[in-house]
């Protein structure tokens, strides 16, 4: 009777996922098998479909080989030192926007809106056509010579990535829309009598914060962590993305560029789980009890 | 004495009550929102100068009068009103399905306990950091085999599916939705001889109406602005992003003799454009956005 009544619950359980994993095995599972195979073969487009013949490594091996490869390695690589200055960037911006927001004052409302504003309008094209036509911020940062002082002080390999940032410095604020509100909520579930109990004590605002607001924020900012870097590692307009894209349609006699883009984005993926591992050991929060005390 | 008030009032009991510490915080914020909105007020500025004002170095945030020739130039190079429609199109059936879809699984991961469990819900959670590019070759491959290559089901067929743009965060949302609403509930309707589906649609989806539309706010916006997949899957689809990217080619063909050439107000006209309609929503629905994060436990852990 009681395995029949599990039975019966299981079954309706998958009649409510089953959709995801009809999904999961058509959509995802299957494309990053054949994916996986395609980085590992020879595939060649016939009229008549797909021609997969096993290669090895030879794609990887490829990718160290061609310039088309060296192209792509190279864009990975500037692409984390980007993700090097801009994840801190966005993080601490989104903890201090927060904090700011995070009294009652009149206008709060409105406040809370416009930082979250570019969330809805931020694609792409929209980008792209932003920084294109100097409203990136460039003018700003300009307009104080901020530019030239770094790039006549700094070695050309640094200075090369800061200018980089900093005339798009609005552009990169604008990744954080999601983040602030994450924090945000956070912020809101803290309890106060932990601050008064700290007043109590003597502590300040300055004290407050790095002893009482930070540490119970640690799980959201490790998400904040999380998020910004799939975001930043998917956002349509990156480069690493658009090369691999830009692969997969290329013709050569030699090479298979189904199986080279695969490859690359194999390589991609497997860096973004690297980036993601070393942010883990570093941030994740370790302290779950820490976590149960604030309610969180 | 008053000496003691006044500073009571400027700096308050403790620091943050006084009106110093509130002036600090108001010009703090409202610089950092004028660098925040920079690039939408410059939009907005230069897309309605005319060609004299943009090179006049004297006008400078305020043009001489409102020139609305860069929009009707931009709205017939992104040929607007049929593009807006077929855009919405690939935009709310995606975003609608998910949001439909979504809920069912996260019901299911929230109110049941089955064997497997975990195991999906860690799938679930990893396909979030699986990124686009790892799997879009085969799933090319397997639409353009299926001719659904720039046809609108590309998009519309992994939303349905719950394999959509951050479909994951979504799952999660709802999950998280339905655990908060209590057990008894459930237990009070199988009593009464509700059948598992009766109780998800009576009571839980109401329950959840405002999971419901921040999930599919949250969605409608992420599909307008997701642009990688949809050049890839709908090279030849009318959708405004793509016209957007391409404006500068379409631009000169259309107007290869006029005399006023491509500049910033008309490109800048035809991108306010593009994120007029996310705008309208917004402002409207600004509410469920911003508050949505908070009460849907989008934060939980």
């Amino acid at each position: 009777m009681n395995r029949k009544k599990t039975l019966r619950n299981d079954l309706i359980a998958y009649s409510f996922i089953g959709v995801w994993i009809f999904g999961f095995a058509v959509f995802m599972a299957f494309p990053l098998v054949a994916s996986l195979v395609f980085s590992l073969s020879n595939v060649s487009v016939l009229g008549t479909g797909l021609e997969v013949k096993p290669s090895g490594f030879k794609n990887f091996i490829a990718i160290f080989e061609i310039e088309d490869g060296f192209v792509f390695l190279e864009k990975l690589a500037d692409f984390l030192v980007e993700l090097l200055f801009r994840l801190p960037i966005i993080i601490v911006f989104s903890i201090i926007i927060a904090v700011l927001l995070n009294r009652k004052f009149r206008g709060r409302a409105l406040f809370r809106s416009i930082f979250f504003l570019p969330v809805i309008i931020s694609s792409g094209p929209v980008i792209n056509e932003l920084i294109s036509q100097g409203a990136g911020g460039t003018n700003i940062i300009n307009s104080y010579g901020f530019i030239s002082i770094i790039e006549e002080s700094l070695n050309p390999t640094l200075a090369k990535p800061l200018v980089a940032l900093f005339s798009e410095i609005i552009i990169v604020f604008w990744f954080s829309g999601v983040q602030i509100l994450i924090i945000l909520a956070g912020l809101q579930k803290i309890d106060r009598s932990i601050y008064e109990a700290a007043s109590v004590d003597g502590a300040g605002p300055w004290e407050k914060f790095w002893k009482i607001t930070l540490p119970a924020l640690s799980n959201l900012i490790f998400v904040n962590i999380i998020y910004t870097v799939v975001l930043l590692a998917t956002f349509s307009e990156n480069e690493v993305i658009q090369h691999i894209r830009g692969s997969m349609n290329k013709i050569d006699q030699n090479y298979s560029y189904y199986g080279i883009a695969s490859a690359m984005a194999w390589i991609y993926f497997i860096v973004i789980l690297a980036v993601l591992g070393i942010l883990a050991l570093l941030f994740m929060p370790r302290e779950r009890k820490r976590r149960k005390r604030f309610g969180q | 004495m008053t000496k003691q008030k006044l500073k009571k009032i400027l700096l308050g009991k403790e620091l943050s009550d006084g009106v110093i510490f509130k002036a600090i915080v108001y010009v703090l914020l409202i610089a950092i929102g004028f660098v925040y909105l920079y690039p939408i007020l410059y939009m907005i500025s230069y897309s309605f100068k005319s060609p004299t004002d943009i090179i006049d170095p004297m006008v400078n945030w305020i043009p001489r009068r409102l020139y609305f020739d860069n929009y009707l130039r931009s709205a017939k190079v992104l040929n607007y009103f049929p593009t807006l429609g077929m855009s919405l199109l690939v935009t709310l059936l995606p975003a609608i399905l998910q949001t439909a879809v979504t809920s069912l699984i996260g019901y299911g991961f929230a109110k049941y306990n089955f064997r497997g469990k975990k195991i999906w819900l860690m799938l679930v959670l990893s396909t979030f950091i699986v990124p686009v590019q790892v799997y879009m070759i085969p799933r090319y491959v397997m639409f353009n085999k299926f001719g659904l290559l720039d046809s609108p089901f590309s998009v519309i067929l992994p939303a349905l599916f719950a394999q959509g743009v951050n479909s994951a965060i979504f799952i999660l949302v709802f999950y998280q939705f339905f655990r908060m609403i209590p057990h008894s509930f459930n237990e009070a309707a199988e009593l009464d001889g509700a059948g598992p589906y009766q109780i998800f649609f009576r009571i839980a989806v109401p329950l959840a109406a405002p999971a419901y539309i921040t999930c599919f706010l949250f969605g409608f916006v992420w599909y307008w602005n997701e642009t990688y997949l949809l050049s890839l899957f709908l090279p030849g689809y009318p959708h405004l992003q793509l016209k957007l990217a391409s404006f500068v080619s379409a631009y000169s063909s259309l107007y290869s003799k006029d005399i006023i050439k491509l500049n910033e107000g008309i490109r800048l006209s035809a991108t306010l454009l593009i994120i007029i309609p996310m705008l309208i929503v917004y402002l409207i629905m600004q509410r469920w956005f911003v508050e949505g994060v908070e009460k849907t436990g989008i934060t939980g852990e």
